[in-house]
């Protein structure tokens, strides 16, 4: 499959944003080829060039695509739940143009030929740029160290054990030394398997009443606290995934204050919803880390809007229908994360938490700056991904519609505003909300 | 016409039910001890029902109690062991509600060692559910059946001491109790070494105690949890004696509660572990034997009660056709 090489683009009459430099401003852009070519106030003085396909996106904002740190698309080997085609539609209708995959697939992505096999995909999907982090340890196991130069050079941006810690100290130790040689960080899912074991929510009153064993806030507590030991010991970079609790945003703020080269992320989970959204054992809202209390959400969206918590991500999370249509303690963790980050991100520009500018950069900017990618910004010779999106259209969440495989949303039915409408990628059009469903 | 009272179809825990609600539940069940206790207790009034026993756990007592409650009542009754002890196997849950559903039972009573699980499965089916038992979640008709054994001992449930002891995280026995007692206005103690004490417990509304002297001090009532013997190999209690010394019931430890005070247990006992024998045969103070009884007269009445309920619905659904 060959991809049309796109020509040249002009985009009118935008409300241009552009987190990195500051730019908030109407004004146009011009794309050419893959890249931006330029933008500004009055870039075209009413007249875009006779040989440019002009796109009218006057009262709509122009942002850069969105780059999400962490999904899981379960390709390869459990593509009932989400393949990379699947993923890269639900991708780009959400406005993603750029998503690095965790390696907990089957196989596990440890080795290069796995992870060139899933680059190798999702070029030829030519949708949402693929990405993925190597797996820290074989076979994600936690005990030896996996070929972190070698996946480095088949293009891992991070090692990372996925959605386990890797709990012993020893590995955990070498495997952040042995990073800092290739010069990539180390994401670390903050969650003490031993305390967590057995858990299926957060615990307190809720999960005594409810009668479900817990997952203790300390449990991510207490891996973050090592873990700002061990990296000040190696000097390696470290980025803590998911951040839940209160404790969790006051220990990076401290290592952060202290120099270490440490960041971290959020998903909208954490600072939309709390533990009363698991009801009467609604497995949809089963996460992990599990949705913790009020208080810590609140302390979520502080970190947010103090700069503590760097990014947010959708930790998109996709499970099939037979994995979640079970009893609350034996169904599967995880909710479909990809098609709700724009929308339930802005809620935090709507409830004047934190201005547009703000909110975007935490989607675009930073991470891409995190994960060293020539993405997330609105500048000349940069790619052009791009989205165009309306922050104040209304729609309401209808797991059913998503695109992803995966329906399990833990904001089903939810009223959001903040629609994509359309999204390019590389200076191609790779979605327009008008063919659409979802924005109906 | 549904019961004006009690409307609902099924009953799944007693968490969110009314004074009201509980005392008439307990008024309903009061006059088939009577019956029970009478030469003929048999009653026709489910003649023609099927009332469906499905257990994922294994269970002699209350399933027997179900059984026999519902064939006092004339009800057709099928027993269903199912295993569920693996993820695999409970996923057959919803599978295994909707085929019975077709069959048009018209009470389920469903134990599954899973919290949760039978209100899952509740919203599958179109018949009436009492929840037998879900995980560590809640058991209604054990609550009730408690509740009435002490009204009718003390005549009353308001402003007495109750001290419920030992594996509360696990019980779901003791989350009922926690929400029928105190609905109904009595001082709920707790007594258990913190590793068996759910977190934040203290919210639900109970005192807790990890000293078991200090915790049954005038208490009325002292009810006695069941300890799984897997708990208690270091995993959270070091030893069976250990526990025993700290946490059983014996004569010297109950000394301290009211004189008259009643032994509760909802069995099955495991003597020498939580409750010593010569307190549980005490036959002045303990009323073990009396609340198994008891469980069959509020199983009836519960029986009848949701039953009575789905009837009632049909006969409308029938008028309006």
């Amino acid at each position: 499959m060959t991809v049309e090489q796109p020509g040249k683009v002009a985009y009118v009459g935008a409300r241009l944003l552009d987190p990195a430099s500051g730019l908030d401003a109407t004004g146009d852009l011009l794309t050419e080829g893959e890249k931006i070519a330029g933008l500004g106030p009055d870039l075209f003085n009413g007249s875009p060039p006779s040989d440019a396909v002009v796109v009218d996106a006057t009262g709509l904002c122009l942002a850069p695509g969105l780059v999400d740190m962490r999904v899981q698309l379960r390709e390869p080997g459990e593509e009932h739940k989400e393949s990379l085609r699947s993923g890269c539609e639900a991708a780009v209708s959400a406005g993603v143009t750029s998503m690095v995959c965790l390696p907990n697939t089957q196989p596990v992505l440890d080795d290069q030929a796995t992870l060139e096999f899933v680059a190798r995909r999702a070029r030829k999907l030519a949708l949402t740029k693929v990405y993925a982090y190597g797996a820290a340890t074989k076979g994600l196991s936690g005990k030896e160290i996996a070929e972190l130069g070698l996946l480095a050079e088949a293009g891992a941006l991070a090692f990372t054990d996925g959605t386990t810690a890797i709990a012993n100290s020893q590995v955990m130790r070498r495997v952040l030394s042995y990073a800092v040689t290739f010069g990539l960080m180390v994401v670390q899912h903050p969650e003490d398997p031993a305390l967590a074991s057995g858990g299926v929510m957060n615990g307190g009153e809720m999960a005594t009443r409810l009668g479900l064993s817990s997952i203790p806030r300390e449990a991510e507590i207490i891996i973050l606290e090592r873990d700002m030991r061990l990296v000040e010991m190696t000097g390696a970079r470290y980025h803590a995934a998911h951040v839940s609790t209160a404790d969790s945003v006051e220990i990076i703020a401290k290592a952060k204050a202290k120099g270490l080269q440490v960041t971290c992320d959020t998903a909208p989970f954490y600072f939309a919803l709390n533990e009363l959204s698991v009801g009467d054992y609604r497995t949809f809202a089963k996460l992990s880390p599990p949705l913790r209390g009020e208080h810590d959400r609140e302390a979520i969206v502080e970190g947010l809007k103090s700069g503590v918590i760097d990014a947010i991500a959708s930790d998109h999370a996709p499970q099939d229908e037979e994995s979640k249509r079970l009893p609350f303690a034996q169904a599967a963790f995880g909710g479909s994360g990809l098609e709700t980050l724009l929308a339930v991100s802005l809620d935090l520009f709507h409830n004047e938490e934190m201005g547009l500018l703000d909110v975007l950069a935490k989607l675009t900017s930073i991470p891409a700056q995190l994960l060293g990618l020539q993405a997330g910004t609105l500048s000349p010779d940069h790619p052009a991904d791009l989205i165009l999106f309306d922050p104040n259209s209304a729609w309401k969440v209808d797991g059913d519609k998503f695109l992803s495989k995966s329906k399990n949303t833990p904001f089903d039915g939810k009223p959001l505003q903040g629609q994509v409408l359309r999204t390019v990628v590389d200076g191609r059009t790779v979605f327009e909300a008008s063919n659409h469903a979802r924005a109906a | 016409m549904r019961d004006p009272v009690f409307p609902h179809r099924h009953l799944l825990g007693i968490e969110g039910l009314s004074p009201l609600e509980i005392n008439h539940l307990l008024d309903l069940s009061d006059p088939y001890v009577e019956t029970n206790r009478g030469t003929d207790p048999a009653s026709k009034c489910l003649r023609g029902r099927t009332v469906v026993n499905l257990f994922f756990e294994n269970s002699t007592r209350t399933r027997t109690s179900f059984e026999l409650a519902a064939l006092r009542l004339g009800a057709n009754v099928i027993n269903m062991q199912v295993e569920a002890s693996s993820v695999s196997k409970g996923e057959t849950l919803i599978d295994t509600a909707v085929t019975l559903n077709a069959m048009h039972p018209d009470v389920l009573v469903v134990r599954h060692p899973q919290s949760g699980a039978v209100k899952l499965l509740s919203e599958k089916v179109n018949c009436a559910v009492i929840n037998g038992g879900d995980g560590s979640h809640e058991h209604p008709t054990q609550a009730l059946l408690d509740a009435l054994t002490i009204r009718r001992r003390r005549g009353k449930i308001e402003g007495l001491k109750i001290a419920i002891c030992g594996d509360v995280s696990h019980s779901r026995v003791a989350r009922s109790n926690f929400y029928l007692l105190l609905t109904l206005g009595a001082e709920v103690r707790v007594i258990a070494p913190h590793t068996l004490l759910p977190g934040q417990v203290e919210r639900l509304g109970v005192k807790t105690y990890t000293d078991m002297r200090e915790g049954l001090r005038d208490c009325d009532i002292v009810m006695m949890l069941r300890v799984q013997n897997e708990r208690m190999s270091g995993s959270y209690i070091p030893s069976v004696r250990e526990y025993f010394r700290f946490f059983g019931l014996d004569r010297e430890k109950l000394s301290l509660a009211k004189p008259d005070a009643l032994i509760m247990h909802p069995g099955p006992m495991n003597r020498g572990v939580e409750i010593d024998s010569d307190v549980a045969d005490d036959f002045e103070r303990s009323v073990i034997r009396e609340q198994v009884e008891l469980g069959v007269a509020v199983r009836m009445a519960m029986l009848e009660l949701l039953a009575n309920n789905l009837h009632a619905d049909a006969v409308v659904a029938d008028a309006a056709q």
